[in-house]
């Protein structure tokens, strides 16, 4: 075949192509962006769930549940105009790739030529159906969670359950603080982030929840909770056999990834997400990419050059924006033209007055040692390293030197990595970095390295509720 | 008006915040907060403190030129 030929699809395909986007938020609305710049002018249909269009998440644990934004008030900045058949409030319940169609909840059927797969993730709910369904116990996902959880912290509660002590759990601990609210965290693990950060990170922000008057309870976990006669929760049972009064419960659990839909599509999809290569090309059980199957974002899962070419899974906002461009710029390009989506995963958290903000993968490390600053400031450096090259880093009101790391980490340069400034603590030796073993009881980072095989017959995952 | 800061980009050496006080601030040392649902009125302030972040972090809708509509 001479190359024009292949051009000249790819030409024809960008005027006259359908393309179905599935998931209407960050990563699927960048992705429509892009699909446009880039010149597509074909049909394009974007399917979500929720009725809202699409809005920005982070806001929702920060500026909503303090009640400095109305939760419907994070819509997304749109950057042009995308002429889209939007279908919002429709869930796509199936994929039939022999005839190239998305089916949803409505019975229709929607053709494409290539689509994009967006769905993300949803929180895990709470283990207990009937417990989940009492009054006052909540998740935070989705703006209408933001909005109901909102309204419970405003009405003054006499004290607030957090369960689970990731970034999310952590952050509203520290809004429940900022507006006067008592707030115990009951957290699995040794620590607050440990599963992300490991426990010398966990053993400071520890002391910042405490020291902020969060009633924090490590190594327990809720076994049960008990409401009163009108059905709203007012009693939790801990493993440790105490129990709290409480008017209000927020399961932060971590997430599950929206892949149901995508069951006997043929696809890698599973309970880690859905696999796909560098360059965000599903591929099917068989580990063969396919070529008009792509994805982006909470849900994607691709093999990363810095960590050994593991699968990795990164539930963060930068990784959805950035994702959702590439896929959409690899959908409609030529071969040579097609980039590559391989980010550092990088992510902020703001809690307790502290803005914290890593690079890399922090759980592939064992060993950390804190480089700048000083802990008892909480304003500090700190690298993370493996096998004497440095895999990750964080800071604590130290943002500005996190580039100088990152930079360090893509070119797999030695650990402990010479420090930058001049505030260099005593001492520097590095020490174990203390992450939890595979498999003990502790909440899962929002970035996973999940294996080498695509169909994830290698990655195991149990959620354990209660037993120990 | 729509707007969201990328806190990732983002340095939180605050230069923006003296241009759109009532729509960006400090929470903490180098935490910004911001409205992400700024009055219309303030675009104008807005649009400048945009424009004097040195990484381009904050990212205002365009939805004045593209109109209201998907
Ligand atoms: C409270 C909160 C705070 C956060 N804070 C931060 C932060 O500080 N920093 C950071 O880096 N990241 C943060 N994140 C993570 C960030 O928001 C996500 O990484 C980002 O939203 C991922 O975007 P996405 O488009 O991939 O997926 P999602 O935002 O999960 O969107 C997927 C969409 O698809 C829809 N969908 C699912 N299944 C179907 C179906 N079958 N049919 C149709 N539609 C479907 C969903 O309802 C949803 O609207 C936070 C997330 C939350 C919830
Ligand atoms: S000017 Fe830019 S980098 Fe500085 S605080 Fe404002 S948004 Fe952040």
């Amino acid at each position: 075949m001479r190359a024009e030929l292949i051009a000249d699809v790819v030409a024809e395909f960008k005027a006259y192509g359908r393309i179905v986007i599935v998931g209407a938020s960050l990563a699927g609305l960048r992705a429509a962006e892009t699909l446009r710049d880039e010149g597509f002018t074909g049909p394009l249909t974007i399917i979500g769930d929720e009725k809202q269009e699409p809005y920005d998440r982070p806001p929702l644990s920060k500026q909503v549940l303090k009640g400095l934004a109305r939760a419907d008030h994070t819509l997304l900045p749109r950057m042009r105009k995308v002429d889209a058949d939007w279908r919002l409030g429709v869930a796509a319940t199936g994929l039939d790739r022999r005839v190239k169609q998305v089916r949803l909840a409505d019975g229709e059927q929607v053709p494409f030529d290539r689509l994009l797969i967006a769905t993300g993730t949803r929180s895990r709910p709470w283990f207990n159906p009937q417990e989940a369904a009492l009054e006052g116990v909540f998740t935070l996902r989705t703006a209408d969670d933001a909005g109901r959880l909102r309204a419970a912290l405003a009405a003054g509660p006499g004290r607030v359950l957090i369960v689970g002590a990731g970034f999310i759990g952590s952050e509203m601990a520290s809004v429940c603080r900022e507006l006067g609210l008592a707030v115990t965290v009951a957290e699995r693990a040794e620590g607050p982030l440990v599963g992300a950060l490991g426990g010398v990170i966990g053993d400071i922000a520890a002391e910042m929840q405490r020291d902020h008057g969060v009633d924090l309870r490590t190594g327990v976990s809720v076994e049960a909770l008990e409401g009163d006669a009108q059905g709203h929760v007012r009693r939790a049972r801990l493993s440790d056999g105490t129990t709290l009064d409480v008017d209000v419960v927020v399961a932060s659990l971590g997430s599950i990834r929206n892949t149901e839909w995508l069951e006997g599509a043929g696809l890698a999809s599973g309970r880690w997400g859905v696999a796909c290569d560098a360059g965000c090309r599903v591929f099917d059980i068989n580990g063969v990419v396919t070529d008009s199957i792509f994805v982006a974002g909470d849900i994607a899962r691709a093999p990363h050059v810095l960590y050994d070419y593991q699968f990795l899974v990164q539930e963060h906002w930068d990784n959805a924006d950035v994702g959702g461009r590439v896929a959409a710029h690899n959908m409609v390009s030529l071969e040579p033209q097609r980039r590559p989506h391989l980010p550092l995963p990088a992510f902020w958290s703001g809690q307790f007055g502290v803005n914290i903000k890593g690079v890399g993968v922090g759980p592939f490390a064992d060993e950390i040692v804190i480089t700048q600053g000083s802990v008892t400031d909480r304003r500090f450096a700190a690298a993370y390293g493996r096998n004497g090259r440095i895999v990750a880093a964080v800071t604590f009101n130290h943002g500005k030197w996190l580039e100088y790391y990152g930079a360090l980490i893509e070119r797999s340069a030695p650990f402990p990595p010479p420090p930058p400034g001049y505030d260099h603590p005593d001492g520097m030796q590095p020490m174990p970095a203390r992450f939890p073993t595979p498999g003990a009881p502790t909440g899962w980072p929002d970035v996973v390295l999940t294996g080498h095989d695509p169909t994830e017959r290698g990655a195991e995952y149990e959620y354990r509720t209660k037993k120990r | 008006m729509r707007m969201v800061v990328d806190l990732n980009r983002c340095q939180g050496y605050a230069q923006c915040v003296p241009l759109a006080p009532e729509v960006l601030h400090l929470h903490g040392e180098e935490a910004l907060m911001y409205d992400p649902n700024p009055d219309d009125s303030l675009r104008q302030h807005v649009l400048r403190a945009a424009a004097s972040c040195p990484v381009q972090a904050i990212v205002v809708d365009r939805l004045d030129e593209i109109g209201k509509s998907s």
